[in-house]
Protein backbone atom coordinates (compact mmCIF):
# COMPACT_ATOMS: atom_id res chain seq x y z
CA UNK A 1 0.00 0.00 0.00
CA UNK A 2 1.05 3.60 -0.57
CA UNK A 3 3.01 4.55 2.57
CA UNK A 4 1.22 7.87 2.77
CA UNK A 5 -2.19 6.20 2.91
CA UNK A 6 -0.78 3.69 5.38
CA UNK A 7 0.46 6.43 7.68
CA UNK A 8 -2.81 8.29 7.44
CA UNK A 9 -4.69 5.14 8.35
CA UNK A 10 -2.54 4.50 11.40
CA UNK A 11 -3.02 8.06 12.47
CA UNK A 12 -6.75 8.08 11.79
CA UNK A 13 -7.44 8.49 15.47
CA UNK A 14 -4.54 10.88 15.79
CA UNK A 15 -2.61 9.09 18.55
CA UNK A 16 0.77 9.70 16.90
CA UNK A 17 0.85 13.37 17.81
CA UNK A 18 0.27 13.04 21.58
CA UNK A 19 2.51 9.97 21.69
CA UNK A 20 5.31 11.89 19.99
CA UNK A 21 4.78 14.89 22.25
CA UNK A 22 4.90 12.66 25.32
CA UNK A 23 8.09 10.90 24.19
CA UNK A 24 9.75 14.23 23.49
CA UNK A 25 8.65 15.65 26.81
CA UNK A 26 9.95 12.61 28.72
CA UNK A 27 13.34 12.85 27.00
CA UNK A 28 13.61 16.56 27.71
CA UNK A 29 12.42 16.11 31.30
CA UNK A 30 14.87 13.28 31.97
CA UNK A 31 17.80 15.33 30.67
CA UNK A 32 16.78 18.45 32.58
CA UNK A 33 16.22 16.87 35.98
CA UNK A 34 17.94 13.87 37.56
CA UNK A 35 14.87 13.35 39.75
CA UNK A 36 12.45 12.85 36.88
CA UNK A 37 13.00 9.14 36.27
CA UNK A 38 13.23 8.13 39.92
CA UNK A 39 10.63 5.52 41.03
CA UNK A 40 9.30 7.98 43.59
CA UNK A 41 8.63 10.64 41.00
CA UNK A 42 7.14 8.20 38.48
CA UNK A 43 4.68 6.97 41.11
CA UNK A 44 3.82 10.56 41.86
CA UNK A 45 3.15 11.32 38.18
CA UNK A 46 0.98 8.22 37.83
CA UNK A 47 -1.11 9.22 40.86
CA UNK A 48 -1.48 12.76 39.58
CA UNK A 49 -2.46 11.76 36.09
CA UNK A 50 -5.18 9.42 37.36
CA UNK A 51 -7.65 12.10 38.34
CA UNK A 52 -7.17 14.40 35.35
CA UNK A 53 -7.26 11.39 33.06
CA UNK A 54 -10.50 10.02 34.45
CA UNK A 55 -12.20 13.39 33.97
CA UNK A 56 -10.72 13.54 30.48
CA UNK A 57 -12.16 10.11 29.63
CA UNK A 58 -15.71 11.35 30.12
CA UNK A 59 -14.95 14.71 28.58
CA UNK A 60 -13.47 13.09 25.47
CA UNK A 61 -16.66 11.05 24.90
CA UNK A 62 -18.79 14.19 25.11
CA UNK A 63 -16.46 16.07 22.74
CA UNK A 64 -16.52 13.13 20.31
CA UNK A 65 -20.28 13.65 19.93
CA UNK A 66 -19.62 17.33 19.18
CA UNK A 67 -20.58 18.62 22.63
CA UNK A 68 -18.64 19.92 25.60
CA UNK A 69 -19.01 19.42 29.35
CA UNK A 70 -17.91 22.34 31.51
CA UNK A 71 -19.35 20.84 34.69
CA UNK A 72 -16.93 17.95 35.29
CA UNK A 73 -14.81 19.87 37.82
CA UNK A 74 -17.85 20.94 39.85
CA UNK A 75 -19.44 17.49 39.60
CA UNK A 76 -16.17 16.04 40.92
CA UNK A 77 -16.49 18.39 43.91
CA UNK A 78 -20.12 17.63 44.72
CA UNK A 79 -19.67 13.87 44.33
CA UNK A 80 -16.56 13.95 46.50
CA UNK A 81 -18.37 16.02 49.13
CA UNK A 82 -21.45 13.80 49.14
CA UNK A 83 -19.26 10.74 49.69
CA UNK A 84 -17.33 12.54 52.45
CA UNK A 85 -20.45 13.86 54.19
CA UNK A 86 -22.12 10.46 54.05
CA UNK A 87 -19.08 8.83 55.64
CA UNK A 88 -18.15 11.46 58.19
CA UNK A 89 -21.43 13.03 59.23
CA UNK A 90 -24.03 10.40 58.45
CA UNK A 91 -21.92 7.39 59.40
CA UNK A 92 -22.84 5.53 56.24
CA UNK A 93 -20.75 2.48 55.33
CA UNK A 94 -17.93 3.19 52.86
CA UNK A 95 -19.32 1.27 49.86
CA UNK A 96 -22.71 2.95 50.22
CA UNK A 97 -21.14 6.38 50.63
CA UNK A 98 -19.11 5.81 47.46
CA UNK A 99 -22.23 4.65 45.63
CA UNK A 100 -24.00 7.78 46.84
CA UNK A 101 -21.24 9.97 45.41
CA UNK A 102 -21.26 8.12 42.11
CA UNK A 103 -25.04 8.38 42.02
CA UNK A 104 -24.85 12.16 42.33
CA UNK A 105 -22.42 12.22 39.38
CA UNK A 106 -24.74 10.07 37.29
CA UNK A 107 -27.69 12.30 38.19
CA UNK A 108 -25.81 15.48 37.26
CA UNK A 109 -24.76 13.88 33.97
CA UNK A 110 -28.32 12.78 33.26
CA UNK A 111 -29.59 16.31 33.87
CA UNK A 112 -26.94 17.66 31.49
CA UNK A 113 -27.99 15.09 28.90
CA UNK A 114 -31.68 15.92 29.27
CA UNK A 115 -31.01 19.65 28.93
CA UNK A 116 -28.89 19.13 25.82
CA UNK A 117 -30.77 16.36 24.01
CA UNK A 118 -34.39 17.07 24.94
CA UNK A 119 -34.59 20.76 25.80
CA UNK A 120 -31.96 21.45 23.11
CA UNK A 121 -29.89 23.87 25.16
CA UNK A 122 -26.37 24.08 23.71
CA UNK A 123 -24.09 21.89 25.81
CA UNK A 124 -21.81 24.85 26.49
CA UNK A 125 -24.63 26.67 28.31
CA UNK A 126 -26.35 23.66 29.87
CA UNK A 127 -23.16 22.39 31.50
CA UNK A 128 -22.13 25.91 32.54
CA UNK A 129 -25.41 26.06 34.46
CA UNK A 130 -24.71 22.64 35.95
CA UNK A 131 -21.24 23.80 36.93
CA UNK A 132 -22.67 26.72 38.90
CA UNK A 133 -25.40 24.63 40.53
CA UNK A 134 -23.06 21.78 41.48
CA UNK A 135 -20.45 24.15 42.91
CA UNK A 136 -23.13 26.00 44.87
CA UNK A 137 -24.61 22.71 46.03
CA UNK A 138 -21.20 21.62 47.30
CA UNK A 139 -20.81 24.82 49.33
CA UNK A 140 -24.30 24.50 50.79
CA UNK A 141 -23.77 20.84 51.68
CA UNK A 142 -20.42 21.41 53.42
CA UNK A 143 -21.07 24.93 54.72
CA UNK A 144 -18.06 25.87 52.66
CA UNK A 145 -15.68 23.93 54.89
CA UNK A 146 -13.50 20.92 54.12
CA UNK A 147 -14.67 17.54 55.37
CA UNK A 148 -11.60 15.55 56.38
CA UNK A 149 -10.16 12.58 58.22
CA UNK A 150 -11.49 9.38 56.65
CA UNK A 151 -11.09 5.77 57.75
CA UNK A 152 -7.93 3.97 56.77
CA UNK A 153 -9.87 1.49 54.67
CA UNK A 154 -11.21 4.37 52.55
CA UNK A 155 -7.80 5.99 52.19
CA UNK A 156 -6.53 2.65 50.93
CA UNK A 157 -8.11 3.60 47.58
CA UNK A 158 -5.13 5.92 47.18
CA UNK A 159 -2.69 3.18 48.17
CA UNK A 160 -0.58 0.82 46.11
CA UNK A 161 -1.00 -2.51 44.40
CA UNK A 162 2.59 -3.68 44.23
CA UNK A 163 4.57 -0.84 42.69
CA UNK A 164 1.58 0.80 41.02
CA UNK A 165 -0.79 3.35 42.56
CA UNK A 166 -4.29 1.94 42.87
CA UNK A 167 -5.71 5.21 41.53
CA UNK A 168 -3.75 4.66 38.34
CA UNK A 169 -5.05 1.12 38.01
CA UNK A 170 -8.65 2.30 38.43
CA UNK A 171 -8.21 4.95 35.77
CA UNK A 172 -6.41 2.56 33.47
CA UNK A 173 -9.22 0.04 33.86
CA UNK A 174 -11.81 2.67 33.02
CA UNK A 175 -9.85 3.66 29.92
CA UNK A 176 -9.59 0.07 28.69
CA UNK A 177 -13.34 -0.43 29.12
CA UNK A 178 -14.25 2.92 27.54
CA UNK A 179 -11.94 2.44 24.57
CA UNK A 180 -13.30 -1.05 23.94
CA UNK A 181 -16.84 0.30 24.12
CA UNK A 182 -15.99 3.09 21.68
CA UNK A 183 -14.33 0.81 19.14
CA UNK A 184 -16.49 -2.27 19.34
CA UNK A 185 -20.03 -1.48 20.44
CA UNK A 186 -22.95 0.04 18.62
CA UNK A 187 -22.93 2.84 21.18
CA UNK A 188 -19.32 3.70 20.33
CA UNK A 189 -20.08 3.71 16.64
CA UNK A 190 -22.97 6.13 17.24
CA UNK A 191 -20.79 8.42 19.35
CA UNK A 192 -18.53 8.94 16.34
CA UNK A 193 -21.48 9.12 13.93
CA UNK A 194 -23.28 11.79 15.96
CA UNK A 195 -20.06 13.81 16.14
CA UNK A 196 -19.47 13.48 12.41
CA UNK A 197 -22.97 14.11 11.07
CA UNK A 198 -25.76 14.38 13.60
CA UNK A 199 -28.56 14.98 11.11
CA UNK A 200 -27.46 12.16 8.84
CA UNK A 201 -27.29 9.83 11.82
CA UNK A 202 -30.80 10.79 12.88
CA UNK A 203 -32.08 10.23 9.33
CA UNK A 204 -30.97 6.59 9.31
CA UNK A 205 -33.07 6.02 12.40
CA UNK A 206 -30.52 6.20 15.21
CA UNK A 207 -31.90 7.52 18.49
CA UNK A 208 -29.43 10.40 18.76
CA UNK A 209 -30.92 11.73 21.98
CA UNK A 210 -30.26 8.49 23.81
CA UNK A 211 -26.64 8.50 22.65
CA UNK A 212 -26.13 12.06 23.90
CA UNK A 213 -27.83 11.32 27.21
CA UNK A 214 -25.61 8.31 27.78
CA UNK A 215 -22.45 10.24 26.94
CA UNK A 216 -23.24 12.94 29.49
CA UNK A 217 -24.10 10.30 32.10
CA UNK A 218 -20.71 8.68 31.49
CA UNK A 219 -18.98 12.04 31.85
CA UNK A 220 -20.81 12.62 35.15
CA UNK A 221 -19.87 9.14 36.35
CA UNK A 222 -16.21 9.71 35.45
CA UNK A 223 -16.21 13.02 37.31
CA UNK A 224 -17.74 11.33 40.36
CA UNK A 225 -15.12 8.56 40.29
CA UNK A 226 -12.54 11.35 40.18
CA UNK A 227 -14.20 12.97 43.21
CA UNK A 228 -13.99 9.79 45.29
CA UNK A 229 -10.38 9.27 44.18
CA UNK A 230 -9.43 12.80 45.20
CA UNK A 231 -11.12 12.35 48.62
CA UNK A 232 -8.97 9.30 49.23
CA UNK A 233 -5.80 10.96 47.98
CA UNK A 234 -6.15 14.14 50.04
CA UNK A 235 -7.91 12.48 52.99
CA UNK A 236 -10.36 15.37 52.69
CA UNK A 237 -13.14 16.74 50.49
CA UNK A 238 -12.55 20.42 49.77
CA UNK A 239 -15.52 22.43 48.48
CA UNK A 240 -13.14 24.08 46.02
CA UNK A 241 -11.85 20.73 44.74
CA UNK A 242 -11.65 20.38 40.99
CA UNK A 243 -11.79 24.09 40.21
CA UNK A 244 -10.43 24.53 36.71
CA UNK A 245 -10.22 20.77 36.16
CA UNK A 246 -12.71 20.99 33.30
CA UNK A 247 -10.12 22.99 31.40
CA UNK A 248 -7.42 20.41 32.14
CA UNK A 249 -9.76 17.65 30.97
CA UNK A 250 -10.61 19.49 27.76
CA UNK A 251 -6.93 20.27 27.21
CA UNK A 252 -6.00 16.60 27.69
CA UNK A 253 -8.59 15.52 25.14
CA UNK A 254 -7.52 18.15 22.60
CA UNK A 255 -3.82 17.41 23.11
CA UNK A 256 -4.75 13.77 22.67
CA UNK A 257 -6.13 14.46 19.20
CA UNK A 258 -9.86 14.71 19.97
CA UNK A 259 -11.34 17.26 17.58
CA UNK A 260 -13.54 19.88 19.22
CA UNK A 261 -15.89 19.70 16.24
CA UNK A 262 -16.57 16.05 17.07
CA UNK A 263 -16.18 12.65 15.45
CA UNK A 264 -12.40 12.37 15.53
CA UNK A 265 -10.08 11.14 18.26
CA UNK A 266 -9.73 8.31 20.75
CA UNK A 267 -9.35 7.54 24.41
CA UNK A 268 -5.86 6.16 23.85
CA UNK A 269 -4.85 9.58 22.54
CA UNK A 270 -6.66 11.32 25.40
CA UNK A 271 -4.71 9.25 27.89
CA UNK A 272 -1.45 10.36 26.32
CA UNK A 273 -2.79 13.92 26.32
CA UNK A 274 -3.46 13.72 30.05
CA UNK A 275 0.06 12.34 30.58
CA UNK A 276 1.52 15.22 28.58
CA UNK A 277 -0.31 17.74 30.78
CA UNK A 278 0.78 15.98 33.97
CA UNK A 279 4.41 15.41 32.98
CA UNK A 280 4.64 19.03 31.93
CA UNK A 281 3.40 20.18 35.33
CA UNK A 282 5.73 17.72 37.03
CA UNK A 283 8.88 18.82 35.22
CA UNK A 284 8.06 22.48 35.82
CA UNK A 285 7.73 21.63 39.51
CA UNK A 286 11.02 19.76 39.53
CA UNK A 287 12.65 22.76 37.89
CA UNK A 288 11.01 24.94 40.54
CA UNK A 289 9.10 27.05 38.07
CA UNK A 290 6.43 29.03 39.92
CA UNK A 291 2.75 28.10 39.63
CA UNK A 292 1.90 31.34 37.85
CA UNK A 293 4.36 30.57 35.06
CA UNK A 294 3.06 27.02 34.88
CA UNK A 295 -0.36 28.30 33.83
CA UNK A 296 1.24 30.26 31.04
CA UNK A 297 3.34 27.29 29.93
CA UNK A 298 0.31 24.98 29.81
CA UNK A 299 -1.68 27.54 27.85
CA UNK A 300 1.10 27.92 25.30
CA UNK A 301 1.47 24.15 24.86
CA UNK A 302 -2.27 23.84 24.29
CA UNK A 303 -2.22 26.62 21.70
CA UNK A 304 0.69 24.99 19.86
CA UNK A 305 -1.07 21.63 19.95
CA UNK A 306 -4.30 23.07 18.61
CA UNK A 307 -2.48 24.80 15.77
CA UNK A 308 -0.44 21.78 14.71
CA UNK A 309 -3.47 19.48 14.94
CA UNK A 310 -5.60 21.70 12.73
CA UNK A 311 -2.72 21.88 10.24
CA UNK A 312 -2.71 18.09 10.33
CA UNK A 313 -6.35 18.00 9.30
CA UNK A 314 -5.65 20.19 6.31
CA UNK A 315 -2.82 17.88 5.22
CA UNK A 316 -5.08 14.87 5.48
CA UNK A 317 -7.78 16.34 3.25
CA UNK B 1 -42.91 -2.23 -17.78
CA UNK B 2 -44.16 -2.20 -14.20
CA UNK B 3 -47.85 -1.55 -13.82
CA UNK B 4 -47.98 2.22 -13.93
CA UNK B 5 -51.49 2.02 -15.28
CA UNK B 6 -52.77 -1.17 -13.68
CA UNK B 7 -54.50 -0.91 -10.35
CA UNK B 8 -53.84 0.85 -7.15
CA UNK B 9 -50.59 2.80 -6.57
CA UNK B 10 -48.16 1.36 -4.05
CA UNK B 11 -48.04 4.65 -2.16
CA UNK B 12 -50.33 7.68 -2.29
CA UNK B 13 -50.03 11.11 -0.70
CA UNK B 14 -53.31 13.02 -0.60
CA UNK B 15 -53.87 16.75 -0.11
CA UNK B 16 -50.50 17.35 1.55
CA UNK B 17 -49.97 20.78 3.16
CA UNK B 18 -46.83 22.01 4.90
CA UNK B 19 -46.10 25.37 6.49
CA UNK B 20 -42.68 26.55 7.70
CA UNK B 21 -43.61 29.52 9.85
CA UNK B 22 -45.19 31.89 7.33
CA UNK B 23 -44.01 29.93 4.28
CA UNK B 24 -46.71 27.73 2.74
CA UNK B 25 -44.28 25.21 1.23
CA UNK B 26 -46.87 22.66 0.05
CA UNK B 27 -50.43 23.63 -0.88
CA UNK B 28 -52.48 20.47 -1.08
CA UNK B 29 -50.30 18.21 -3.21
CA UNK B 30 -51.44 14.76 -4.42
CA UNK B 31 -48.66 12.37 -5.34
CA UNK B 32 -48.45 8.66 -6.00
CA UNK B 33 -46.00 5.98 -7.15
CA UNK B 34 -46.59 2.44 -8.45
CA UNK B 35 -44.21 -0.44 -7.98
CA UNK B 36 -41.54 -0.55 -10.67
CA UNK B 37 -42.41 2.97 -11.74
CA UNK B 38 -39.87 5.76 -12.00
CA UNK B 39 -41.45 9.12 -11.22
CA UNK B 40 -39.44 12.23 -12.08
CA UNK B 41 -40.19 15.06 -9.65
CA UNK B 42 -39.20 18.46 -11.01
CA UNK B 43 -39.70 22.11 -10.15
CA UNK B 44 -37.75 25.29 -9.63
CA UNK B 45 -35.64 25.88 -6.52
CA UNK B 46 -37.94 26.22 -3.53
CA UNK B 47 -40.89 24.61 -5.31
CA UNK B 48 -41.28 22.11 -2.48
CA UNK B 49 -39.71 18.95 -3.93
CA UNK B 50 -37.47 18.21 -0.96
CA UNK B 51 -40.24 19.03 1.48
CA UNK B 52 -42.63 16.61 -0.26
CA UNK B 53 -40.20 13.71 -0.21
CA UNK B 54 -39.10 14.45 3.35
CA UNK B 55 -42.72 14.01 4.38
CA UNK B 56 -42.84 10.76 2.41
CA UNK B 57 -39.69 9.52 4.13
CA UNK B 58 -40.82 10.44 7.63
CA UNK B 59 -38.43 13.34 8.33
CA UNK B 60 -41.37 15.49 9.29
CA UNK B 61 -45.16 15.03 9.32
CA UNK B 62 -47.53 16.85 6.97
CA UNK B 63 -49.57 19.65 8.56
CA UNK B 64 -52.57 18.41 6.59
CA UNK B 65 -53.22 15.47 4.31
CA UNK B 66 -52.57 11.75 4.49
CA UNK B 67 -50.25 9.04 3.28
CA UNK B 68 -51.57 5.66 2.14
CA UNK B 69 -49.31 2.64 1.61
CA UNK B 70 -50.82 -0.40 -0.17
CA UNK B 71 -54.28 0.96 0.53
CA UNK B 72 -53.66 1.42 4.26
CA UNK B 73 -53.41 4.81 5.90
CA UNK B 74 -50.07 5.30 7.64
CA UNK B 75 -48.49 7.86 9.90
CA UNK B 76 -44.69 8.22 9.87
CA UNK B 77 -43.32 9.71 13.05
CA UNK B 78 -39.67 9.23 12.06
CA UNK B 79 -37.56 8.04 9.12
CA UNK B 80 -37.50 4.70 10.91
CA UNK B 81 -41.27 4.32 10.48
CA UNK B 82 -41.00 4.98 6.76
CA UNK B 83 -38.12 2.52 6.45
CA UNK B 84 -40.19 -0.14 8.16
CA UNK B 85 -42.77 0.33 5.41
CA UNK B 86 -40.07 -0.14 2.76
CA UNK B 87 -39.37 3.49 1.90
CA UNK B 88 -35.67 4.36 1.69
CA UNK B 89 -34.25 7.75 0.82
CA UNK B 90 -31.01 9.13 -0.57
CA UNK B 91 -31.05 12.71 0.68
CA UNK B 92 -29.96 15.77 -1.24
CA UNK B 93 -27.62 16.79 1.53
CA UNK B 94 -25.48 13.68 1.32
CA UNK B 95 -26.28 11.89 4.51
CA UNK B 96 -23.03 9.97 4.87
CA UNK B 97 -20.91 10.31 7.99
CA UNK B 98 -17.54 11.47 6.67
CA UNK B 99 -15.49 10.20 9.57
CA UNK B 100 -16.76 6.61 9.30
CA UNK B 101 -15.64 4.01 6.75
CA UNK B 102 -17.74 2.52 3.96
CA UNK B 103 -19.21 -0.51 5.77
CA UNK B 104 -19.93 1.62 8.85
CA UNK B 105 -21.92 4.00 6.67
CA UNK B 106 -23.80 1.28 4.82
CA UNK B 107 -24.87 -0.40 8.06
CA UNK B 108 -25.34 2.75 10.15
CA UNK B 109 -28.41 2.30 12.34
CA UNK B 110 -28.71 -1.47 11.79
CA UNK B 111 -25.29 -2.89 12.55
CA UNK B 112 -25.13 -6.68 12.79
CA UNK B 113 -24.05 -7.71 16.30
CA UNK B 114 -21.87 -10.54 17.59
CA UNK B 115 -23.72 -10.50 20.91
CA UNK B 116 -26.28 -8.16 22.39
CA UNK B 117 -28.79 -8.09 19.54
CA UNK B 118 -30.42 -4.72 19.05
CA UNK B 119 -29.18 -3.16 22.29
CA UNK B 120 -27.01 -0.06 22.29
CA UNK B 121 -24.23 -1.97 24.04
CA UNK B 122 -24.14 -4.80 21.49
CA UNK B 123 -20.74 -5.85 20.16
CA UNK B 124 -20.39 -5.06 16.47
CA UNK B 125 -19.78 -7.80 13.93
CA UNK B 126 -17.24 -5.86 11.88
CA UNK B 127 -16.17 -8.85 9.78
CA UNK B 128 -19.70 -9.46 8.60
CA UNK B 129 -20.24 -5.77 7.81
CA UNK B 130 -17.13 -5.72 5.63
CA UNK B 131 -18.07 -8.94 3.82
CA UNK B 132 -21.66 -7.93 3.19
CA UNK B 133 -20.72 -4.41 2.15
CA UNK B 134 -18.30 -5.85 -0.41
CA UNK B 135 -20.89 -8.33 -1.72
CA UNK B 136 -23.55 -5.62 -1.96
CA UNK B 137 -21.30 -3.24 -3.89
CA UNK B 138 -20.27 -6.05 -6.22
CA UNK B 139 -23.90 -6.86 -6.89
CA UNK B 140 -24.48 -3.21 -7.79
CA UNK B 141 -21.39 -3.48 -10.02
CA UNK B 142 -19.70 -0.48 -8.51
CA UNK B 143 -16.06 -0.21 -7.59
CA UNK B 144 -15.22 1.72 -4.45
CA UNK B 145 -11.66 0.45 -4.22
CA UNK B 146 -10.62 0.39 -0.59
CA UNK B 147 -13.64 -0.27 1.62
CA UNK B 148 -11.71 0.83 4.69
CA UNK B 149 -11.53 4.36 3.32
CA UNK B 150 -13.49 6.95 5.24
CA UNK B 151 -16.52 8.36 3.44
CA UNK B 152 -14.85 11.79 3.53
CA UNK B 153 -11.97 10.40 1.44
CA UNK B 154 -14.22 9.22 -1.43
CA UNK B 155 -15.14 11.03 -4.64
CA UNK B 156 -18.63 12.48 -5.08
CA UNK B 157 -19.69 9.54 -7.24
CA UNK B 158 -18.36 6.96 -4.82
CA UNK B 159 -20.14 8.69 -1.95
CA UNK B 160 -23.40 8.70 -3.84
CA UNK B 161 -22.95 5.00 -4.61
CA UNK B 162 -22.44 4.24 -0.94
CA UNK B 163 -25.56 6.23 -0.06
CA UNK B 164 -27.56 4.28 -2.66
CA UNK B 165 -26.09 0.96 -1.56
CA UNK B 166 -27.14 1.74 1.98
CA UNK B 167 -30.69 2.44 0.87
CA UNK B 168 -30.84 -0.73 -1.25
CA UNK B 169 -29.45 -3.02 1.44
CA UNK B 170 -32.90 -3.09 3.01
CA UNK B 171 -34.56 -4.19 -0.24
CA UNK B 172 -36.95 -1.23 -0.23
CA UNK B 173 -40.23 -1.12 -2.14
CA UNK B 174 -39.70 2.56 -2.89
CA UNK B 175 -36.42 4.43 -3.29
CA UNK B 176 -36.45 8.23 -3.14
CA UNK B 177 -33.48 10.04 -4.65
CA UNK B 178 -33.24 13.80 -4.07
CA UNK B 179 -30.84 15.27 -6.62
CA UNK B 180 -28.57 12.22 -6.56
CA UNK B 181 -26.51 13.48 -9.49
CA UNK B 182 -26.07 17.12 -8.45
CA UNK B 183 -22.47 16.66 -7.32
CA UNK B 184 -21.45 14.12 -9.95
CA UNK B 185 -19.31 14.07 -13.09
CA UNK B 186 -20.89 12.91 -16.39
CA UNK B 187 -19.50 9.39 -16.14
CA UNK B 188 -20.71 8.98 -12.57
CA UNK B 189 -24.13 10.37 -13.46
CA UNK B 190 -24.50 7.71 -16.14
CA UNK B 191 -23.85 5.01 -13.60
CA UNK B 192 -26.55 6.34 -11.31
CA UNK B 193 -29.05 6.45 -14.19
CA UNK B 194 -28.17 2.86 -15.14
CA UNK B 195 -28.75 1.90 -11.54
CA UNK B 196 -32.21 3.49 -11.56
CA UNK B 197 -33.15 1.43 -14.62
CA UNK B 198 -31.99 -1.74 -12.88
CA UNK B 199 -34.14 -0.94 -9.86
CA UNK B 200 -37.13 -0.63 -12.12
CA UNK B 201 -36.47 -4.16 -13.41
CA UNK B 202 -36.52 -5.35 -9.81
CA UNK B 203 -40.00 -3.82 -9.40
CA UNK B 204 -38.78 -1.12 -7.03
CA UNK B 205 -40.56 2.22 -7.33
CA UNK B 206 -38.30 5.24 -7.68
CA UNK B 207 -38.84 8.94 -7.07
CA UNK B 208 -36.10 10.77 -8.94
CA UNK B 209 -35.45 14.48 -8.38
CA UNK B 210 -33.02 16.41 -10.56
CA UNK B 211 -32.47 19.86 -11.98
CA UNK B 212 -31.11 18.36 -15.18
CA UNK B 213 -34.29 17.64 -17.09
CA UNK B 214 -32.45 15.52 -19.70
CA UNK B 215 -31.60 13.08 -16.90
CA UNK B 216 -35.15 13.01 -15.64
CA UNK B 217 -36.58 12.42 -19.10
CA UNK B 218 -33.98 9.69 -19.68
CA UNK B 219 -35.20 7.54 -16.78
CA UNK B 220 -38.69 8.60 -15.75
CA UNK B 221 -41.94 6.88 -16.77
CA UNK B 222 -43.98 9.76 -15.44
CA UNK B 223 -43.17 13.37 -14.61
CA UNK B 224 -44.66 15.37 -11.75
CA UNK B 225 -44.11 19.13 -11.79
CA UNK B 226 -44.29 21.37 -8.71
CA UNK B 227 -44.44 25.15 -8.75
CA UNK B 228 -44.51 27.22 -5.56
CA UNK B 229 -45.90 24.33 -3.55
CA UNK B 230 -48.57 23.31 -6.04
CA UNK B 231 -48.68 20.40 -8.45
CA UNK B 232 -48.96 21.90 -11.93
CA UNK B 233 -48.33 18.83 -14.04
CA UNK B 234 -48.52 15.02 -13.82
CA UNK B 235 -47.98 13.32 -17.18
CA UNK B 236 -46.40 10.22 -18.73
CA UNK B 237 -42.90 11.19 -19.81
CA UNK B 238 -43.57 10.42 -23.46
CA UNK B 239 -46.50 12.85 -23.58
CA UNK B 240 -44.34 15.78 -22.52
CA UNK B 241 -41.37 17.59 -24.01
CA UNK B 242 -38.59 19.26 -22.04
CA UNK B 243 -39.73 22.67 -23.32
CA UNK B 244 -43.28 22.10 -22.11
CA UNK B 245 -41.97 20.92 -18.76
CA UNK B 246 -39.86 24.08 -18.35
CA UNK B 247 -42.90 26.23 -19.15
CA UNK B 248 -44.93 24.48 -16.48
CA UNK B 249 -42.08 24.81 -13.97
CA UNK B 250 -41.64 28.55 -14.33
CA UNK B 251 -45.30 29.33 -15.06
CA UNK B 252 -46.77 32.54 -16.54
CA UNK B 253 -46.46 33.45 -20.20
N1 LIG C 1 -36.73 23.25 7.38
C1 LIG C 1 -37.25 24.34 6.80
N2 LIG C 1 -37.52 25.46 7.52
C2 LIG C 1 -38.04 26.56 6.95
N3 LIG C 1 -38.35 26.66 5.66
C3 LIG C 1 -38.11 25.59 4.86
C4 LIG C 1 -37.55 24.39 5.39
N4 LIG C 1 -37.42 23.50 4.37
C5 LIG C 1 -37.87 24.13 3.27
N5 LIG C 1 -38.29 25.37 3.55
C6 LIG C 1 -38.89 26.31 2.59
O1 LIG C 1 -39.91 25.62 1.91
C7 LIG C 1 -39.89 25.92 0.53
C8 LIG C 1 -39.69 24.66 -0.28
O2 LIG C 1 -38.35 24.19 -0.09
P1 LIG C 1 -37.81 22.82 -0.68
O3 LIG C 1 -38.79 21.77 -0.43
O4 LIG C 1 -36.44 22.62 -0.16
O5 LIG C 1 -37.72 23.14 -2.25
P2 LIG C 1 -36.98 22.37 -3.43
O6 LIG C 1 -36.42 21.11 -2.88
O7 LIG C 1 -38.02 22.17 -4.46
O8 LIG C 1 -35.90 23.30 -3.92
C9 LIG C 1 -38.79 26.96 0.34
O9 LIG C 1 -39.39 28.24 0.39
C10 LIG C 1 -37.91 26.74 1.53
O10 LIG C 1 -37.25 27.94 1.87
MG1 LIG D 1 -34.38 20.40 -2.74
Amino acid sequence: MDPKIWLRRINRNRVLFPLGALALLVIVAASLSPHFLTPMNIKNVLSQVSIIAILAAGEACVILTGGIDLSVGAVLAISGSVTAVLMKWAGVAIPLAVLGGLGVGVLAGALNGLMVAWVRIPSFIATLAMMAVARGGTLVLTNGRPVSGFLKSFRAIAGYAGPLPLLFLITFGVYVLWQLALSHTRFGRYVYAVGGNETGTRFVGVNVRRVKLLVFILAGLCAAIGGVMLDARLNAAYPTAGEGYELDAIAAAVLGGVSLSGGVGSLVGTFFGALVMTVLGNILNLLKVGAFYQYIAKGLILAVAAISLSRGIKFAK
Amino acid sequence: MGGENGGRPWVEMRGIHKWFGGVHALKGVDFHVHRGEVVGLIGDNGAGKSTLIKILSGVFPPDKGEIVVEGRKVRFRSPKDAKEHGIETVYQELALVDNLDVPANIFLGREPALVGGQSLMALLNKGRMLREARALLERLKVNIGDLNALAGELSGGQRQTVAIARALYREPKLLIMDEPTAALAVQETRKVLDLVRKLKERDIGVVFISHTLQEVFAVADRIVILRKGEKVGDLPADELTIDEAVKLMVGGE
